[in-house]
């Protein structure tokens, strides 16, 4: 998806499924995947339906994603880091211990 | 942070900065907090950091929203960026996380500013990925400059055309834009024209935006009654109704907007109580001339109390602060009074034009009620609208029922994105107003945290917490 014309930017790499792809300081994960052609998110618990981004505002919770081994992130609303590991959720979201850090 | 403050404002928008601005200028210790990186809500979204070479693409509104932010900047508000609210109890005790870290605090006075959000949009196939809302279109806009090329439009209301026009300023390509306008709403509109007429400069803005997406090629139809999102795993096609048949338009990214509705979630499971607004088809708080809600000491203002748009919220929010002032013992009231009247003039000026939006951008009883049984409304725990439909027949009462006959208005998301449709739903089948059928009950958290942050709320924060110590 194309990008419109901006000043400055800052890019980072981060990982969608395995695969490198070029975000910018700023972007939300969100934003980030949707700028690199992804747009299924994640599959649901219920159906097993594919889901993406809808409302972008942290309202719908449609965008949940495993981010460094956590699960149940927004990923609209959240930042995106360098080296961060992203990943499609696949159904409910795994439990297990961990310091909750992304 | 402190464990109190005088005034606690939940929402960085126009409302909440405007609010969190006023009170700290009259001496009080605020503290605002807010679920994004940068204030400025969702209208002044990424406003700060903003680099978009092009400033003509968002606009001179968007950019206006530059001196809000930079009185909050200059004041002694404690601004608490990236931290979401999940509980404000009756106690006016506030629950946040932030950082992978929950924490409590009081506030003598607390002014919720959550905001609105748009309103569901329920067709067939609005879960497909792909379909999101015009808003969070504009969202990508004003974060990083994403876009999504030959989308289709559907839908109406100021925003709707809003961002299509946005669109076409920054030379995107639009595939079409199905406008889904009621035609008997310009007819019922009219008898509201005359007063906002009072606000010509909106009237014209709004009438150029439609006029030049017309005139720009961009396929434009109007009347639509019906349409359907069709895609196996991402949205491949859109089909409408329009003229008694079945259309197709082949695109890859749909635009789904029909006006946005109070963000109520957090008011609501604090116990504030909410009125049914049939004009605007929402339910927002009930709020006296100060902003305060049916809770003492709990203000609920901007959108979140009753859809009007920026400007008038930023004005709604320095009110709330100043009644939250004089409750606090920070001013007389005198001097509340005398700070509020110049804003009361204005906010009168504001506001003029809204009903007039609200009928003719009203949005139609088939695309809020589904007819068609396979529609889902509830998109997380994936309840349709002929299962909710059943279980009215089964002698389902209203939505708190509805959750046990269903799940829906369970999932994450809790309701904010069904318990609108569901209601209505009701109270169609019942033959009810939806004033009688009642609101979805909310309860805290109303966003999720984690249990380890709950946990961590029982250790006092002066003693080391055995997990990392």
């Amino acid at each position: 998806m194309p990008r419109l014309d901006r000043n400055g930017d800052t890019s980072v790499s981060i990982e969608f499924e395995g695969v490198a792809i070029s975000a910018f300081e700023g972007d939300s994960v969100a934003a980030a995947l949707l700028s690199n052609g992804y747009r299924n998110f994640r599959d649901t618990p219920v159906n097993g339906a594919s889901r993406g981004a809808f409302c972008m505002m942290g309202v719908c919770f449609d965008c949940l994603v495993e981010i460094n081994g956590i699960g149940n992130i927004q990923a609209c609303m959240t930042e995106v880091r360098a080296g961060m590991h992203i990943r499609r959720q696949r159904g409910a979201r795994d439990i297990h211990a961990q310091d909750g850090s992304l | 942070m402190k464990p109190n403050y005088d005034i606690a404002v939940i929402g960085a928008g126009p409302a909440g900065m405007a609010a969190a601005a006023t009170a700290a200028g009259q001496g009080a210790t605020v503290l605002l907090i807010d679920e994004q990186d940068t204030p400025g809500g969702q209208i002044y979204r990424s406003l700060s950091r903003q680099n978009l070479k092009d400033k003509a693409i968002l606009g001179p509104e968007y950019y206006a929203g530059h001196k809000l932010i930079a009185e909050l900047e200059t004041s002694r508000v404690e601004y608490c960026p990236g931290t979401t609210v999940w509980q404000v109890s009756e106690e006016r005790e506030i629950g946040i996380s932030g950082n992978g870290a929950a924490r409590l605090l009081t506030a003598d006075q607390i002014i919720i500013a959550t905001g609105a959000q748009e309103r569901p949009f329920p067709v067939l196939g609005w879960t497909l990925p792909g379909v999101m809302g015009a808003g969070a279109a504009q969202v990508l806009l004003k974060t990083g400059g994403v876009t999504l090329p030959d989308a289709v439009f559907v839908g109406t209301g100021p925003l709707l055309y809003l961002v299509a026009h946005q669109y076409l300023r920054a030379g995107i390509p639009i595939k079409a834009i199905l406008d889904t306008t009621p035609q008997g709403n310009t007819f019922r509109a009219l008898a509201h024209l005359p007063k906002a007429l009072a606000d010509l400069p909106s009237l014209i803005k709004g009438r150029r935006w439609i006029s030049q997406l017309r005139a720009s090629g961009i396929a434009f139809i109007k009347h639509v009654g019906d349409v359907r999102c069709v895609g196996e795993d991402t949205v491949e096609a859109i089909e409408y109704w329009q003229s008694g048949q079945w259309n197709r338009i082949e695109t890859q990214a749909v635009f789904l907007h029909q006006g946005v509705v109070p963000n109520v979630n957090l008011a609501m499971a604090a116990g504030c109580e909410h009125i049914w607004n049939n004009a605007q088809l929402c339910w927002h708080a009930k709020t006296d001339k100060w902003s305060q809600s049916s809770i003492p000491g709990i203000s609920v203002t901007g959108d979140g109390a009753g859809i009007n748009g920026a400007k008038s919220a930023e004005i709604s929010g320095r009110i709330a602060a100043l009644g939250a002032l004089h409750r606090c013992d920070l001013i007389d009231t005198a001097a509340r009074d005398r700070l509020a009247a110049p804003a009361r003039r204005a906010l009168a000026r504001e506001v003029r034009i809204r009903p007039f939006l609200d009928a003719l951008f009203r949005p139609s009883q088939n695309f809020r009620v589904p007819a068609n049984d396979q529609t889902i409304v509830c998109r997380c725990e994936e309840v349709t609208a002929g299962a909710i439909r059943e279980a009215v027949d089964l002698g389902c009462m209203g939505p708190n029922q509805l959750k046990s006959f269903t799940r829906c208005g369970m999932g994450p998301c809790q309701g904010r994105m069904c318990s609108l449709t569901a209601t209505e739903i009701i109270a169609q089948s019942r033959n009810e107003t939806v004033a009688n059928i009642g609101a979805m009950r909310l309860r805290p958290p109303v966003k999720p945290l984690l249990l380890g942050e709950l946990a961590d709320l029982a250790i006092p924060p002066d003693e080391p917490n055995p997990k990392v110590g």
